[in-house]
């Protein structure tokens, strides 16, 4: 170890900086930032293997699939979606940190194609280093967020912390006619992305001081968004399975949705939704620890071809924060997606590849 | 004129390591940097850092992590 003031992971990487309004760069207070804070895929397996199962016929949707949220009937035709998210910063400001996070949250009922209703908080809080206004400004944050999705935030808990980290679980209901799990992709489907990759990169050129505030503006508005006229299209539009892209990154998440569904998939990294000057801060190095990991547990899963340039790959790898939803729809339903998404800014309608029959590894193809 | 520099970012989590790094690059018009870490993550940085900067690179393992050597040409004269 050098004479550096550096904690060690999980710890601050700094003391925070004080701005002139008083508040903490909270970005600068963490070493992971959002969901690049989440554990590895393969660590997750190895926790979660050899756990007693649950053979309860009312629980349609556990850990076995690695879904989004899990679904649990309530009555025959009233099923509970109940999921939980939380993290370190990614953002500077508490508010927008507050929004990401619930949105974030929210995602996971949206992607299961549920309404969310209520949601729990959970702040671990370093109060120290963070004053209360600040923590009280995250919750400010995402309480906004949760009116704007018609859900209540109806509790929480806190505890002292050394590292700030922030999130809800969130319980909302969904038809059965309208669950969209990781498990209902088919041959023939097309793979609509609905926002642009690239939020781990540029948080993380943002941490470096290399990201200019309107990119860091931009990709905060993207993590902001509620995917819920996504999830509302994709119901609308038939899709037959969806998930949200998060922390394993676009090709975890794919891989996770092909082998859930027991088929294998086709993407076009050429087709894909940017965040601005993401492949740049990629080029210069600013890739996330966790897209590597990323990279290493889907070796041998995903095959790529040589003409993808290696910072294209690794805006695949990127961690995201609150992305978008990745949906298989029958390739007739595209246009009816688009239409039903039309004028939504929150909703893009990217196609980025389609599902094919086969399973076994690899069971991810990326080409041009 | 060349010029030698030692980043030592053992203990520090990207970006950490390649805003030193490149700020040690950026300071030489010509030279060598050798950059110490201990995460891999950072040396995959640290080797796209190189290439951004048209650098060329070589890491080793050494005591307590990696060693990458980074040499920057010359903006003038000696390309291929």
């Amino acid at each position: 170890m050098n004479a550096e003031r550096l904690p060690g992971r999980g710890g601050p990487a700094k003391e925070p900086h004080m701005a002139t309004q008083g508040q903490c760069d909270l970005l600068q207070l963490t070493e992971h930032c959002g969901c690049g804070a989440k554990l590895p895929a393969a660590d997750l397996r190895e926790i979660l293997l050899g756990l007693p199962a649950s053979h309860d016929p009312r629980l349609l949707v556990g850990p076995v699939t690695f879904d989004d949220a899990a679904v649990y009937r309530l009555r025959d035709d009233c099923l509970l979606v109940q999921t939980v998210d939380f993290f370190p910063p990614m953002a500077s400001d508490p508010e927008v940190f507050g929004r990401i996070a619930a949105a974030n949250a929210l995602s996971d009922v949206y992607a299961m194609g549920g309404q969310p209703l209520t949601a729990l908080a959970l702040m671990c809080l370093p109060s120290k280093q963070v004053p209360l206004g600040v923590a009280r400004a995250i919750v400010h944050g995402a309480t906004e967020k949760l009116i704007e999705a018609g859900a209540l935030l109806v509790g929480g808990h806190t505890l002292e912390d050394p590292q700030l980290k922030f999130g809800l679980s969130v319980a909302g209901l969904v038809e059965p006619g309208h669950i969209l799990s990781n498990a209902g992709a088919r041959p023939g489907d097309m793979l609509v992305l609905t926002k642009p990759l690239g939020t781990g990169l540029t948080v993380t050129a943002a941490k470096a001081g290399l990201a200019p505030a309107s990119l860091v503006e931009e990709a905060n508005r993207w993590m902001s968004a509620l995917n819920r006229a996504a999830a509302e299209a994709a119901v609308q539009s038939g899709a037959h399975a969806a998930t949200d892209i998060t922390g394993f990154g676009l090709l975890g998440h794919s891989w996770q949705m092909a082998k859930a569904s027991g088929v294998r998939m086709r993407l076009r990294a050429g087709q894909m939704p940017l965040l601005d000057r993401a492949i740049e801060f990629a080029s210069m190095g600013l890739v996330p620890a966790g897209a590597y990991a990323n990279r290493r547990f889907l070796d041998g899963r995903v095959r790529i071809c040589e003409k993808v340039p290696l910072a294209l790959q690794d805006v695949l790898f990127d961690p995201q924060t609150s992305g978008g939803l990745l949906i298989c729809l029958p390739a007739e339903s595209v246009e009816k997606f688009r239409q039903a998404a039309a004028g939504q800014w929150e909703c893009g309608c990217a196609v980025v590849g389609q599902v094919e029959e086969g399973d076994g590894e690899p069971r991810l193809f990326v080409g041009m | 004129m060349n010029q030698e520099m030692t980043v030592d970012a053992r203990g520090l989590a990207c970006p950490i390591p390649v805003i030193r790094a490149k700020k040690a690059l950026e300071s030489i018009p010509q030279g060598r940097v050798v950059v110490l870490v201990d995460e891999q993550a950072a040396v995959e940085n640290i080797a796209r850092l190189a290439g951004y900067m048209r650098c060329s690179h070589q890491c080793a393992a050494c005591e307590g992590g990696f060693r990458i050597i980074i040499e920057k040409p010359g903006s003038g004269g000696e390309g291929p």
